[in-house]
């Protein structure tokens, strides 16, 4: 690609140091992450629970501080920002969480959640802070009355709109959507995750999309990133991961989807075993517990992310596993 | 997952305008009967308090040297003390006081209160664990000690005596303050107020503060209580309110004499009384507000 990555994650890495009131390891949440995003395009990020989805989008937008590595946001290298520089940095990135009842404030009017942003970075009078709070709530598609009422008066689809239009009255360039629909019911997730797509094309924005569902993964991001026990098992494009996955943990996870068609379902592969806890992950490849195909040769080195096609990395020592 | 037509139509907003939880919680407070018998004996004695001068003929330090040691007549309701003041006038003067002592040295507590909590929660591990242990150690002294020896070293007066009872009892409001904003700090509305560059004044006073409402007036108005009491027993001890200027603790103080206490009960009996009853208004309204902001209450 000639132009730069939008935004570039090189080597991060963050592991949970425990607390002088809880003793325990280190959980290494987060090893050697890196990938690249294209300024319009859609990442997605999948993985199991407890696999570092949502570490990797705090870390990205510097919610939490990672332990090392590097985040280049359009040119600047946001770990390295000072606390003034992040403020203003803030304004162009945003974050949407996956729980519409704990991201919104029980005390405030959904006005005072929507101008909250441009209150803090001082953007605009009140009246043209309003206009553009009622302009977000159009854009999620709910009514301007919503302004001078408070969050529990709404249901969780409703909720999960102000939390986008929050995301959106700063005008972001990038946005990390975390799990947006996992909490709502399943009849009202298509319309969320149709708006999103709507907002992303029309906004041009840029987007960390993490889900644990594979198939809204496919309808609505460009590349797509399989996450395992905090590191990176494959990387490819979309359409390129459904119809040949490499790395025998993305094949599990797409066997584990519902199919009509009988044949699939016939080799449908089952993951044997649990998740190993990250504060005391398999040498070599953190896959290898669960991997079928593992060998002798896995125990010993972390298989190093490497291309095998255009576009297309897998984590994985073995080739011969087509 | 099936992504079907787009069909982005509106779950109908069908739930009517409702009132904010402060609101709600003081509806449930106002159906509270202690309550509601809290404040009608409480706002009466503030009036009488506040506004005696304009209907009361006697002043606290006026003396009448016909009247020493009366009991109470048409003249004087409550009787008179044993240099010829109103006792009356001296109770509503006393409540004044009392009252000034307590309203303010809560304020008092109750900021530096908030402030100690509010920055162990939000100022990093290092800071947190040094305010905490210094907390620790303002609790870990005696109470009535520590009391004394402030008091001793402050002196007697009215603002001597605000700043002994405000000192004494902030560290428990401080430890309730950190608990619930420590709490706070990692739910998903105050990360977000973070993720749009949201400073340190803005997460306490916009989030912070609003959050922790519920326990800084429940905390005040029980310490109301409690600093009314601890004013009077200072002041019963000498080490408050000193005469002329009266007080109910310096009133009771009267009954320390043997003479008082048997031949003439009404110069400490209202005192008293007047003590005990606002003492236990205040806690009355203080358990309603608690149970008005009860989070479980807005489950139903
Ligand atoms: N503040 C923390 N302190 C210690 N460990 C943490 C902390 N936050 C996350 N972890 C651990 O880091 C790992 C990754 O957690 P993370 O929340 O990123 O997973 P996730 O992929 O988002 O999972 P989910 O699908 O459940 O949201 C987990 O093992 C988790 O227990
Ligand atoms: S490296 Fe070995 S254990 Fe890991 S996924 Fe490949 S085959 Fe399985
Ligand atoms: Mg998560």
């Amino acid at each position: 690609m000639a132009d730069a990555p939008f935004l570039a994650v090189k080597n991060l890495a963050k592991h949970f140091a425990p607390t002088a009131f809880s003793r325990g390891p280190v959980v290494r949440a987060l090893e050697d992450i890196s990938f690249d995003i294209r300024r319009g395009q859609v990442v997605g990020l999948v993985g199991e629970s407890g696999s570092g989805k949502t570490t990797i989008g705090r870390s990205v937008l510097r919610l939490i501080e990672p332990t090392s590595g590097q985040i280049n946001y359009d040119g600047t290298d946001i770990t390295r920002l000072g606390a003034a520089q992040l403020r203003r940095q803030r304004r162009k990135m945003q974050y949407i969480f996956q729980d519409p009842f704990a991201s919104l404030s029980p005390r405030m009017t959904i006005g005072q959640i929507l101008t909250e942003g441009l209150d803090i970075q001082g953007i605009g009078k009140k009246s043209e802070r309003r206009a553009k709070a009622e302009t977000a709530l159009a854009a999620v598609e709910l009514p301007v009355d919503a302004y001078d009422r408070y969050a529990h008066e709404f249901s969780g689809g409703q909720r999960q709109r102000i939390g986008i239009a929050r995301a959106l009255t700063l005008e972001p360039e990038f946005i990390v959507a975390d799990e947006p629909v996992s909490a709502l019911d399943v009849s009202i997730q298509a319309q969320i995750i149709n708006l999103l797509r709507d907002l992303q094309l029309r906004l041009g924005l840029t987007m960390l999309f993490i889900s644990h569902d594979l198939a809204v993964v496919e309808y609505i991001c460009d590349t797509v990133i399989v996450l395992y026990l905090g590191r990176i098992m494959e990387v490819a494009p979309a359409a390129e991961l459904y119809a040949r996955p490499q790395h025998p943990y993305t094949r599990a996870l797409l066997s584990a989807i519902p199919s009509l068609d009988p044949l699939a379902r016939q080799d449908r592969q089952v993951l044997k075993g649990d998740i190993p806890s990250p504060a005391n992950p398999p040498s070599g490849c953190v896959f290898r517990t669960r991997c079928p195909f593992a060998l002798e040769a896995c125990v010993g080195a972390v298989p190093p992310l490497r291309a095998t096609a255009e576009g297309h990395l897998k984590a994985c020592i073995r080739d011969d596993i087509a | 997952m099936a992504i079907t037509a787009p069909d982005p139509t509106v779950d109908p907003t069908a739930v009517p305008q409702t009132k904010g939880p402060l609101r709600r919680a003081l509806d449930r407070f106002f159906e509270n009967r202690a309550a509601r018998a809290g404040l009608l004996i409480v706002i009466p004695i503030l009036l009488a308090v506040s506004t005696y001068p304009l209907w009361w003929p006697f002043g606290p330090n006026t003396i009448d040297l016909r009247a020493m040691n009366k009991a109470p007549s048409a003249i004087h309701w409550l009787g008179s003390d044993g240099v010829g003041r109103d006792v009356m006038a001296r109770l509503l003067q006393g409540g004044r006081i009392s009252l000034l002592v307590a309203v303010s040295s809560v304020a008092i507590s109750t900021v530096i209160g908030f402030l100690v909590g509010a920055v162990a929660s939000f100022g990093g591990r290092l800071v947190d664990g040094t305010v905490m242990r210094l907390v620790d150690l303002a609790m870990t002294l005696p109470p009535v000690i520590f009391l004394l020896v402030l008091a001793s070293i402050a002196g007697t007066g009215i603002a001597p005596t605000i700043l002994v009872i405000s000192l004494l009892s902030w560290p428990v409001l401080s430890r309730m303050v950190r608990a619930r904003l420590l709490e706070l700090r990692e739910r998903d509305f105050v990360v977000a107020a973070r993720g749009m560059g949201a400073g340190l004044p803005h997460l306490l006073f916009r989030h912070g503060l609003p959050n922790c409402i519920d326990i800084l007036v429940v905390y005040a108005t029980l310490q109301i209580a409690n600093a009314i009491l601890l004013e009077a027993g200072l002041s019963f001890l000498g080490l408050g309110i000193a005469p002329p200027e009266a007080s109910w603790g310096n009133m009771l103080n009267l009954a320390r004499s043997t003479v008082v206490l048997e031949n003439y009960p009404w110069q400490w009996m209202f005192p008293g009384a007047a003590l005990v009853l606002t003492v236990l208004a205040i806690n009355f309204i203080g358990d309603g507000l608690r149970d008005a902001f009860d989070p479980r209450s807005d489950l139903n």
